[in-house]
C-alpha cells in the first residue's frame, strides 16, 4: 500500500483482504473495515470533494456522522443518493460519487435498499459503544437480563460478554417511556428496530468542534479527533507535517500520538497561559506556540501553510499538510434533548452539559454526561475577514453571514438557524451548533453560554424514507383492502371501483362503449322500470342483545326502538352530544332482546365505538352487548317495480305478498336454497327486498337472482347509481349531505325526531339558541334554470344573478348534483341559508365567472308521495 | 411512545389505545334542566392544568375496554391508570 497508510496499526482494518471501490470514475484501493474516507485519506487524495453553494473545494473533516463536506451517492452495489463518506465502509463493486451535499435522485426509477422492521424488549440499552457505552453494559449484564448495545459505527471493537452488540445502528430517536428506535444498516439490507427498555444509558460520546478562522474550510483542515481516528483505527497518518490548533488536552494528546509514528508537529495553544504540557510536547520533539492562534492558511487545492500570529502581534508561517483543529468539546445529548433533558453551560469546559434533569429511566454517562477535557473558551479568532471564516461548512455560511442576521435584528439561535439554514443540514448542525449561538452571544456581547445551541429533534442522523416504509411499499400499501364475498364476480363483468373508506365497491358495471354516465343512467333506468342488483354487503351491522337493548337504543337514536316489534324495521338517526347528525341507518328486530342496527360503510367502527363509549362509561347498569357483524351478514339488494317476481323466481319459501310481508318488515326463510334473513327496506323509493346472507353463499345468491332475473331485464348497478337513485327521492347520505354541523332539523328531518321518549344523546343540544337561530343552512332541492345543466357539486350558492364585490355572502353550497334519468333533468340537494322558507324562490349558483339561477325546492324529486315503495 | 399499562391487559404500546380526553365527567342527570350556559359548560368546558390529571383512554386495539389513566401533562408521563368505576389512587 501506497500513500499515507503506515505499515502498522489500524484496530479497524484486516489488512488480508483488500477491497478496490470506485471513487469518481477511479479505482482507489483499501482495506476490509475501511471507509470510503480512510481509504481516500490512505491514497493520498487531500480535497476531493467541493461546497454545495460557492463550489469551493473541500476535504475531509471529520471520521463521523458530524462530517460537513464528505458526501458521497453510492452506485454500486446498491443505490443511495448522499451518505457522508465517513460512514460507508467498503465493501465488494462499491461505486460512489462525490456530491456537493446534496443527493439527487436520478431520473429512471432506482431500487431502493429492502427494509424490514422488528421489535425489541430489553432490560438495559446502551447508546454508543465507546468506553463509558461498554462499561455500562458490562455492568447491566453481569445484574442479568437482556441489554442490547448499539452503535453508529461498523465496528465495536471488545464487545462485552453477555450482551446483545449491533453495530451499523443508529439511536435515531429516544421517545417516551424508554421506546427507542433504531436504524441499522445490515449489509444491503436496512432495518428498523422498534427497541422498548426499561432503562436507556445514553453514552453517545462528545463531538469535537472547530474554531472559526480565515480559510479554515480549506482542504486538510480537520479536526483534530479525526486525525486521531484515522491514526488508530485505519493506521492512516494523514498529513506528514501537521500543526495542531487546540484549546484543550485532548488536541495536544493527538499531536503526541502523530508525532510519535514521526510527523512533524507544531502545537497552537490560544490559552494565554500558554501551553501548560509544552515540556512534554517539547520533550516528543513538538514545537509549541503558547498564547498564540491560527489567523489563515494557504495552498491550492489543499494546505500548504499555516499562518500564525503570535501575542506579540508576530505573524510567522509554518508548512503543513494538515491543519488539526480542537475548539473544545460537546457532549452529545441532541438524543435526549427531545425527552426533556436540559443542558447547563460549563465554563471550565467551554460547552453545553447535561444538568441533570430528564426521566428516571434515562441515564446519560461518559464523555455525552459531560466528562470531556477542559478547554481554553474560543470560538472566532478575531485576525481577518470574517466572510472567510466558515462556520457551516455544509451551507458555505460564515461568521460574516451569522453577523448579517443579527444585525438584521436576530437575537435566538434558533431564529438565527432559520435565516441561515444553519444546522439545517445532513449532520444537522453537529460541529456548527454550537459554535454559531457563541458567534450570536459574542456579536450581541453576551457571555459565553448565555444561549445554547438550537434544539436538537430525531432522527439523530437520515433515514431513508425506504427504511421507514420497510415491507408497506409498492402494491402492499399500509391500508388494507376489503372486498365483498361477491367481489370475483364484480371483476369478471367489469365493476368499475370506487373506494368508501376501506372498501372497494363497484361504482358502475360499464358495457362495451359505455362511459359513466350512460353506464349510470342504464343502471339508474333499470331499477325504476324493471329491476337492479346492489352489492351491499359493506353496510356496517351490529348486533345489540340483551334485556336493555331497547332501552339503550332509545338513547343513542333521536326516535323510539323500544317499541318496535319483533320482525320489524325501523330507520333512526343518531346524533352526537352536540346535537349534530352523527350517523344513519336502521334498527331491526330479531326479537325481545336482540337488535342489528345498520350504519353507513365508514360508520361501522365509529358507531359501534360510540356504543361502547356509553354503556362502558355511562350506562354501566344497563346489560348490552354489542358485536360487530358487518362482515358475517353480505347483502344482496334487488329493487324496482319487478323485484317481488324476481325473488319469487329465485325461489323463495317466505310469502312476498304485500299484505303479509309489508315495507319495514323482515322475514327469515330461503332462497335459492340457502337461508335468508330477508327485508322491505329502499333506498331507491322502489320496491325493495335485502336479502342478508352467509358471506360463504353470497355470491350463490347474486348469481341465483341474477339468473332468476334475466328475463325481467335485470341489471347489476353500482354505487354511482345509488346516489342518483337516493338524490331522487331526497334521501341524504351522512358525510355528504352533512359534515358535521347540520341538526336534523336543519335537513328537513324533524319528522324522526321523539321529543316525547325521554332524554337520548344530543337532545339538550337541539333547543340550545343557536340551533334554533333563523338564517341556519337547511337541506333543499335546487333545479337549474338550465335542465341539461348539472351544477358541479361544491358549488357555492348566493343572492343575485351579478357575483358581487368581496367579500361575497354564502347562502350555502351544493352537496350532491346529479342528471336525473327519472326526473328527466339535472337535481341538486343542496344546504342553503334559511333553506327551507326559500323554497319557490330564485337562488343563484356561482360557477366560475358565471351565475346560473336556480329554483329552490323541496329536497324529494321523485315520487313524493311514496306510492312506487310497493311495486 | 408512551408505554401505557391496560388496568385489564397490562402495558402495552401507546398506538394500542385511544385518547377520551378529561375523567371523572358525569352526564347530567337531567340535561334538560340545565340552563344553555350550564349544558355549554359540561359539552364544551374541559380542564387543562399543568401537572396531574385524570384522563379517559380506550384500549381500542387491544381489550376495547374504557379506563381511565392520571398522568403529569408537564411530564408527559403516566403515573396510574384504574379501571372504569374505581376511585382515583391518588
Amino acid at each position: 500500500m501506497t500513500g499515507l497508510r503506515l505499515e502498522t496499526g489500524g484496530t479497524w482494518i484486516d489488512r488480508s483482504r483488500p477491497i478496490r471501490f470506485t471513487f469518481d470514475g477511479r479505482e482507489v484501493d483499501g482495506f476490509a473495515g475501511d471507509t470510503v474516507t480512510s481509504a481516500l485519506l490512505a491514497s493520498g487524495e487531500r480535497a476531493g470533494f467541493v461546497s454545495p453553494l460557492q463550489g469551493r473545494s473541500r476535504g475531509v473533516m471529520t471520521a463521523g456522522v458530524e462530517e460537513p463536506n464528505a458526501f458521497v451517492e453510492i452506485s454500486a452495489p446498491w443505490f443511495e443518493p448522499i451518505r457522508p463518506a465517513t460512514m460507508v465502509t467498503l465493501v465488494d463493486g462499491l461505486v460512489v460519487q462525490s456530491r456537493p451535499g446534496v443527493g439527487v435522485l436520478p431520473e429512471s426509477s432506482v431500487v431502493a435498499r429492502p427494509a424490514r422492521h422488528g421489535h425489541r424488549h430489553v432490560e438495559v440499552l446502551v447508546i454508543g459503544a465507546g468506553a463509558a457505552g461498554r462499561a455500562a453494559a458490562t455492568e447491566a449484564a453481569a445484574r442479568g437480563g437482556r441489554v442490547l448495545l448499539v452503535d453508529e459505527h461498523h465496528m465495536v471493537l471488545e464487545p462485552p460478554t453477555g450482551v446483545t452488540t449491533w453495530a451499523n445502528t443508529t439511536a435515531s430517536g429516544i421517545y417516551d417511556d424508554g421506546y427507542v428506535l433504531c436504524y441499522q444498516r445490515d449489509g444491503a439490507l436496512d432495518v428498523i428496530h422498534h427497541v422498548r427498555a426499561d432503562k436507556v444509558v445514553l453514552a453517545a460520546g462528545a463531538h469535537e468542534r472547530p474554531l472559526a478562522f480565515v480559510d479554515n474550510d480549506r482542504p486538510g483542515v480537520m479536526l483534530a479527533a479525526a486525525a486521531r481516528a484515522y491514526l488508530e483505527r485505519f493506521g492512516v497518518l494523514v498529513g506528514h507535517h501537521v500543526v495542531v490548533f487546540s484549546t484543550n488536552h485532548a488536541g495536544h494528546e493527538t499531536a503526541e500520538a502523530l508525532a510519535a509514528v514521526g510527523a512533524t508537529v507544531t502545537v497552537i495553544d490560544p490559552s494565554p497561559r500558554g501551553g501548560r504540557a509544552t515540556d512534554r510536547l517539547q520533550a516528543a520533539g513538538i514545537e509549541v506556540h503558547g498564547n498564540a492562534q491560527v489567523v489563515a492558511t494557504n495552498g491550492a487545492p489543499a494546505l500548504r501553510e499555516v499562518t500564525i500570529l503570535e501575542a506579540d502581534g508576530h505573524r510567522s508561517t509554518v508548512s503543513a499538510d494538515v491543519l488539526a483543529v480542537s475548539g473544545g468539546w460537546n457532549p452529545a445529548v441532541q438524543l435526549a434533548r427531545g425527552i426533556g433533558v436540559g443542558l447547563a453551560y460549563d465554563e471550565a469546559k467551554a460547552c453545553f452539559v447535561h444538568d441533570g434533569t430528564g426521566p428516571s429511566w434515562l441515564q446519560v454517562v461518559g464523555a455525552a454526561a459531560g466528562d470531556v477535557p477542559a478547554a481554553y473558551p474560543i470560538w472566532v479568532i478575531d485576525d481577518g475577514d470574517d466572510a472567510r471564516k466558515y462556520v457551516e461548512p455544509q451551507r458555505d455560511q460564515t461568521v460574516a453571514d451569522v453577523a448579517y442576521a443579527v444585525a438584521g435584528g436576530l437575537t435566538s439561535a434558533e431564529h438565527v438557524k432559520r435565516a441561515t439554514y444553519i444546522g439545517t443540514t445532513i449532520d444537522q448542525g453537529r460541529t456548527s451548533g454550537v459554535l454559531t449561538a457563541e458567534v450570536v452571544n459574542r456579536l450581541l456581547g453576551w457571555a459565553p453560554g448565555a444561549q445554547g445551541p438550537t434544539n436538537a429533534r430525531p432522527p439523530y442522523t437520515p433515514i431513508p424514507f425506504s427504511a421507514l416504509a420497510g415491507v408497506d411499499s409498492g402494491s402492499i400499501l399500509l391500508d388494507p383492502i376489503r372486498v365483498t364475498p361477491i367481489h370475483d364476480w364484480h371483476d369478471e363483468h367489469g365493476a368499475v371501483y370506487e373506494n368508501v373508506g376501506q372498501w372497494k365497491r363497484p361504482r358502475y358495471f360499464p358495457r362495451a362503449g359505455e362511459d359513466m354516465h350512460a353506464a349510470v343512467a342504464r343502471e339508474c333506468r333499470a331499477v325504476r322500470t324493471e329491476v337492479g342488483l346492489l352489492d351491499a354487503s359493506t353496510l356496517g351491522k351490529i348486533d345489540v342483545c340483551g334485556p336493555d337493548s331497547g332501552v339503550f337504543l332509545d338513547r343513542m337514536y333521536t326516535n323510539r326502538m323500544s317499541n318496535l316489534s319483533v320482525g320489524s324495521i325501523r330507520y333512526g338517526l343518531m346524533l352526537g352530544l352536540d346535537g349534530m347528525v352523527f350517523d344513519d341507518g336502521v334498527a331491526m328486530r330479531l326479537a325481545e332482546d336482540r337488535y342489528i342496527v345498520t350504519t353507513t360503510t365508514g360508520g361501522a367502527a365509529p358507531v359501534l365505538d360510540r356504543f361502547e363509549e356509553w354503556l362502558q362509561t355511562e350506562w354501566t347498569d344497563l346489560q348490552v352487548y354489542c358485536t360487530s357483524v358487518t362482515e358475517q351478514w353480505s347483502v344482496v339488494a334487488v329493487g324496482g317495480p319487478k323485484a317481488r317476481e324476481v325473488i319469487a323466481a329465485a325461489g323463495t319459501d317466505i310469502d312476498l305478498d304485500d299484505e303479509a310481508f309489508a315495507f319495514m318488515r323482515l322475514r327469515s326463510g330461503t332462497v335459492a336454497g340457502v337461508p335468508v334473513r330477508m327485508c322491505r327496506i329502499s333506498f331507491t323509493g322502489e320496491l325493495s327486498y335485502e336479502l342478508h346472507v352467509s358471506p360463504w353463499q353470497a355470491q350463490h345468491v347474486w348469481e341465483s337472482v341474477m339468473a332468476a332475473g334475466e328475463p325481467f331485464g335485470i341489471t347489476p348497478y353500482g354505487t354511482e347509481a345509488m346516489h342518483v337513485l337516493r338524490a331522487e327521492k331526497g334521501y341524504v347520505i351522512v358525510g355528504q349531505e352533512t359534515d358535521g354541523t347540520q341538526t336534523p332539523e336543519d335537513l328537513g328531518m324533524a319528522w324522526i325526531v321523539n321529543p316525547g321518549k325521554g332524554d337520548f344523546v344530543g337532545k339538550r343540544s337541539l333547543v340550545r339558541s343557536d340551533n334554533l337561530r333563523e338564517g341556519r343552512k337547511q337541506l333543499v332541492g335546487l333545479l337549474a334554470e338550465d335542465p341539461a345543466f348539472v351544477l358541479p357539486e361544491g358549488t357555492q350558492i348566493i343572492e343575485t344573478a351579478e357575483i358581487p364585490d368581496t367579500p361575497v355572502h354564502m347562502l350555502g353550497w351544493i352537496t350532491s348534483s346529479y342528471p336525473s334519468g327519472a326526473m328527466g333533468r339535472s337535481i341538486a340537494l343542496a344546504l342553503v341559508e334559511g333553506g327551507h322558507a326559500r323554497r319557490g324562490a330564485t337562488v343563484f349558483a356561482a360557477a366560475g365567472d358565471r351565475t346560473i339561477a336556480c329554483t329552490v325546492t323541496n329536497s324529494i324529486f321523485y315520487d313524493p308521495e311514496g306510492a312506487k315503495r310497493d311495486g | 411512545m408512551l408505554l401505557i399499562p391496560c388496568p385489564w391487559c397490562g402495558a402495552r404500546d401507546e398506538t394500542e389505545f385511544r385518547y377520551g380526553g378529561q375523567a371523572h365527567l358525569a352526564y347530567p342527570t337531567d340535561p334538560e334542566m340545565l340552563s344553555d350556559a350550564a349544558w355549554a359548560e359540561f359539552l364544551f368546558m374541559r380542564d387543562n392544568p399543568k401537572g396531574r390529571w385524570a384522563e379517559r383512554w380506550v384500549h381500542a386495539a387491544g381489550c376495547r375496554r374504557w379506563f381511565n389513566a392520571i398522568r403529569d401533562t408537564a411530564t408527559h408521563r403516566v403515573i396510574a391508570t384504574y379501571r372504569q368505576g374505581e376511585a382515583p389512587p391518588l
